[in-house]
C-alpha cells in the first residue's frame, strides 16, 4: 500500500490541471480587455498616490470670488459652490476609494478563502451553515445590508470596510470551497495525509496554491462590487464625510445645480467613479478569460 | 407532473421560509441589538440616564433579548410593523403606501428592460462573434456595473437638459393621469434599466447560443422546418428558461438600486423610505422596510423556481 502510494507521489504531486501556469498568465497579460482594465487602474492609483504633486490646487481651499466658474485655462474643470478647484478634487477623490474598497476585499477574501478551505476541506455541519448564510446574504442587496450596519455602528471607514469585508467573505467562501472540493480529491492531498501533515499544513500549503487562480478572479470581480457600494454609500451621506474629497459626496452635495447648467461640478466625478468601476471589471473580466 | 411538483414546491416553500427566519434574526440584531442602547441613542448623548431609561421602558427595549424578538416577529407576521420613532404612528400604512409607488416604477422599468435585454441578448447570440455581438456583451459589462447614481447624472444632463424630452421630477402633478405618472417615471427607471440590461442580455445570449448549438435545434433544421419555426418554437422557448430565473432574482437587486435612484430623484418609494428611516434612526420602520425587502426577494425567487419548473418540458414529466 505505502509502496505503490509512494511511487505514485512524485509524477503526480506538481502536475497543475490544465495549461501550465506561464501560459495562463502570459494568456492574461496579453488580452486587450485586461491592458485597457490594467491602464484605467494604474492611471487611478497614480492619482492616489501622487496626488499632492499633481494637484494645481489644494482640493480645500476655498475661493469665495470665483465659485462655479465654469471650466477654464485656470481651473481645468471648473470651481464648485465655494469656488474649490473641481480638477483638484477629481484627483484627490481618489484616494478615499481606493484606499477603503480594496481594505474591504483584501478583509473579505482572507477570511472568505479561510472559510472556503475549512468548509471545503472538512465538509459537515459548517459547510451547511455557511450555504445558508450565503442564501440569507443574497436575499438582501449589499447596499441595504450595508446601510442597516452603518446606522447602528455608525458611519466611519473602518466600519464600511468592516461591514463589506464581513459580507463578502462568504460569497468568497463559496468560491474557493467548490474549488477545495475538486482538489481534495486529488492524489497529492492524499499523499501529503499519508505523509502525516497536518490539516492546517494540507489546507495552506499543498492546496490554496492550487486554488489560487479562482480567488484571484472572485477577489477583481468583488473589488468592482466594492467600488461600486463604497461610491453609493458615500453619495447617499454614510460614506466619507465632508469636506473630504470624493466623488460619490461631490456628486450628492451638487446634483440639484445641474438642471441650473453647472454641468461641470458633477460631469467629472461621474466620469472618473465610471471609469475605475469599468477598469476594474475589464481587468476582472480579462483574468477570467485567461483562466478558463 | 403534480406529485413531482408539490413535492419540489414544498421543499423550496420550507427552505425560503428557514430564510426569511434567519433574515428576520439579521434585521432584529442589526436594528435592535447593535445599536446598543435605543434611548439613548434616541436622546442623544446628553440626555439623563433617567429619561433614557424611561424611553427605553416606554419602547420595550429593556426587555430580555429573546423576549424583544419574539414581540417584534410575533407582531410582525400579523402586518402590525410597530409604531415609527420619527412619526409617532403605525408603520405599516408607510410602507403599504412606499412600496405602491416603488412598484409603479420598478414596473416602467422592467416593461422597457425585459423585451429589450432578451432582444439584444438573442440578437447578439444569432450573430455569436461578429462585432455587434462584442459591442452588446462589453457594453452590457459595463453598464451593469456603473452605480446608478453615476448614470442618472448622465441621463438627467442629456434627456432632462439638453434635450429637455423628459421631465426631471420624479413624481408627475397632482391628480396626474396614469400616463402622464408613467411619463415622470421614464427617466429615474434609466439608471435601472442600464444596470439590468447587461445582466438579462448575457442570461439570454447565454441560453440562445447553447439551444442553437443543441441536438433539437439541428434536427428541426435537417427536418425542413422554416428557420422562423425553429427560433421561435425550437430555440427560443428553451433559451429563455434560465433567464426567467435571472429577471426574478434581480428584483433583490432591483430594491438596492431603489434606495439609489428614489433618493436622487425625490420619489417616495420604499428605497427612500428605507433611507429616510435609517437618516432619523428609525429602527422600527427600517426593520420593517428591509423585511419587506427580504421578503418580497425570497418570495420572487421562489415563484421564478416554480414557473421555472412548469415552463420546463424536461422537468414537466411524461405529458406532451
Amino acid at each position: 500500500m505505502s509502496s505503490a502510494t509512494d511511487s505514485i507521489v512524485p509524477t503526480l504531486a506538481g502536475e497543475p490541471a490544465g495549461p501550465p501556469k506561464n501560459e495562463r498568465l502570459l494568456a492574461v497579460l496579453q488580452s486587450p480587455i485586461f491592458l485597457v482594465g490594467a491602464f484605467v487602474v494604474l492611471f487611478w492609483i497614480i492619482c492616489a498616490v501622487f496626488g499632492p504633486w499633481i494637484e494645481p490646487y489644494s482640493p480645500y481651499n476655498d475661493d469665495l470670488m470665483n465659485t462655479l466658474d465654469p471650466p477654464s485655462w485656470q481651473h481645468w474643470f471648473g470651481t464648485d459652490q465655494i469656488g474649490r478647484d473641481i480638477f483638484s478634487r477629481v484627483i484627490a477623490g481618489s484616494r478615499s476609494i481606493l484606499l477603503v474598497a480594496p481594505l474591504a476585499t483584501i478583509l473579505g477574501t482572507v477570511t472568505g478563502t479561510t472559510l472556503g478551505l475549512v468548509t471545503g476541506y472538512f465538509g459537515g455541519i459548517i459547510d451547511t451553515l455557511l450555504s445558508r448564510i450565503i442564501e440569507v446574504l443574497l436575499a438582501l442587496p449589499l447596499i441595504i445590508v450595508a446601510l442597516m450596519a452603518l446606522v447602528a455602528l455608525g458611519p466611519s471607514d473602518p466600519t464600511v470596510i468592516v461591514v463589506i469585508g464581513i459580507i463578502f467573505a462568504p460569497l468568497i467562501a463559496r468560491t474557493v470551497r467548490s474549488a477545495v472540493l475538486a482538489e481534495r480529491q486529488l492524489d497529492y492531498v492524499s499523499a501529503a495525509q499519508l505523509r502525516g501533515e497536518s490539516s492546517l499544513a494540507i489546507m495552506f500549503v499543498e492546496i490554496l496554491p492550487n486554488v489560487l487562480p479562482p480567488i484571484m478572479v472572485e477577489t477583481t470581480v468583488r473589488l468592482g462590487y466594492a467600488i461600486f457600494t463604497v461610491a453609493s454609500l458615500s453619495f447617499l451621506g454614510f460614506g466619507i464625510q465632508p469636506p473630504s474629497a470624493d466623488w460619490g459626496l461631490a456628486i450628492s452635495e451638487n446634483y440639484d445645480l445641474i438642471t441650473g447648467g453647472y454641468w461641470w461640478t458633477v460631469v467629472f466625478d461621474a466620469g472618473a467613479t465610471a471609469s475605475l468601476v469599468i477598469g476594474v471589471n475589464l481587468l476582472a473580466d480579462g483574468i477570467q478569460s485567461g483562466f478558463e | 407532473m403534480g406529485r413531482q411538483l408539490a413535492n419540489l414546491l414544498a421543499k423550496r416553500l420550507s427552505i425560503s421560509l428557514l430564510t426569511l427566519l434567519l433574515l428576520s434574526v439579521l434585521v432584529f440584531a442589526g436594528g435592535q441589538l447593535l445599536p446598543g442602547n435605543v434611548g439613548r441613542a434616541i436622546l442623544g448623548p446628553l440626555a439623563d440616564a433617567a429619561s433614557v431609561a424611561a424611553l427605553n421602558h416606554k419602547l420595550g427595549t429593556d426587555l430580555p433579548v429573546p423576549v424583544m424578538y419574539w414581540r417584534w416577529i410575533s407582531h410582525f407576521v400579523t402586518g402590525d410593523f410597530g409604531t415609527s420613532y420619527s412619526f409617532q404612528l403605525p408603520v405599516a400604512p408607510f410602507i403599504g403606501h412606499a412600496l405602491f409607488n416603488s412598484l409603479k416604477l420598478a414596473g416602467v422599468a422592467f416593461v422597457i428592460v425585459v423585451p429589450l435585454s432578451i432582444f439584444g441578448g438573442v440578437y447578439a447570440a444569432m450573430h455569436a462573434r461578429s462585432w455587434i455581438d462584442k459591442v452588446i456583451s462589453i457594453s452590457g459589462l459595463s453598464m451593469t456595473v456603473i452605480p446608478e447614481f453615476v448614470s442618472s447624472i448622465a441621463f438627467i444632463l442629456i434627456f432632462g437638459v439638453w434635450l429637455n424630452w423628459l421631465p426631471v421630477s420624479a413624481t408627475a402633478p397632482a391628480g396626474a393621469g396614469p400616463l402622464v405618472q408613467v411619463y415622470h417615471l421614464i427617466l429615474p427607471s434609466m439608471p435601472l434599466v442600464f444596470i439590468l440590461f447587461g445582466y438579462i442580455a448575457r442570461m439570454a445570449r447565454a441560453g440562445t447560443v447553447e439551444a442553437l448549438d443543441s441536438d433539437y435545434t439541428r434536427t428541426a433544421v435537417l427536418k425542413g422546418l422554416t428557420w422562423r419555426v425553429v427560433i421561435f418554437r425550437h430555440v427560443l422557448r428553451n433559451a429563455l428558461l434560465p433567464t426567467i430565473t435571472v429577471v426574478a432574482t434581480q428584483l433583490g437587486y432591483l430594491v438596492g438600486g431603489l434606495v439609489v435612484v428614489e433618493s436622487l430623484f425625490r420619489y417616495q418609494g420604499i428605497g427612500s423610505l428605507i433611507l429616510t428611516a435609517a437618516r432619523g434612526k428609525d429602527f422600527p420602520m427600517l426593520e420593517a422596510g428591509i423585511l419587506t425587502v427580504g421578503a418580497i426577494y425570497v418570495l420572487a425567487t421562489v415563484g421564478a423556481d416554480v414557473l421555472y419548473t412548469v415552463l420546463n418540458p424536461r422537468l414537466r414529466g411524461g405529458g406532451r
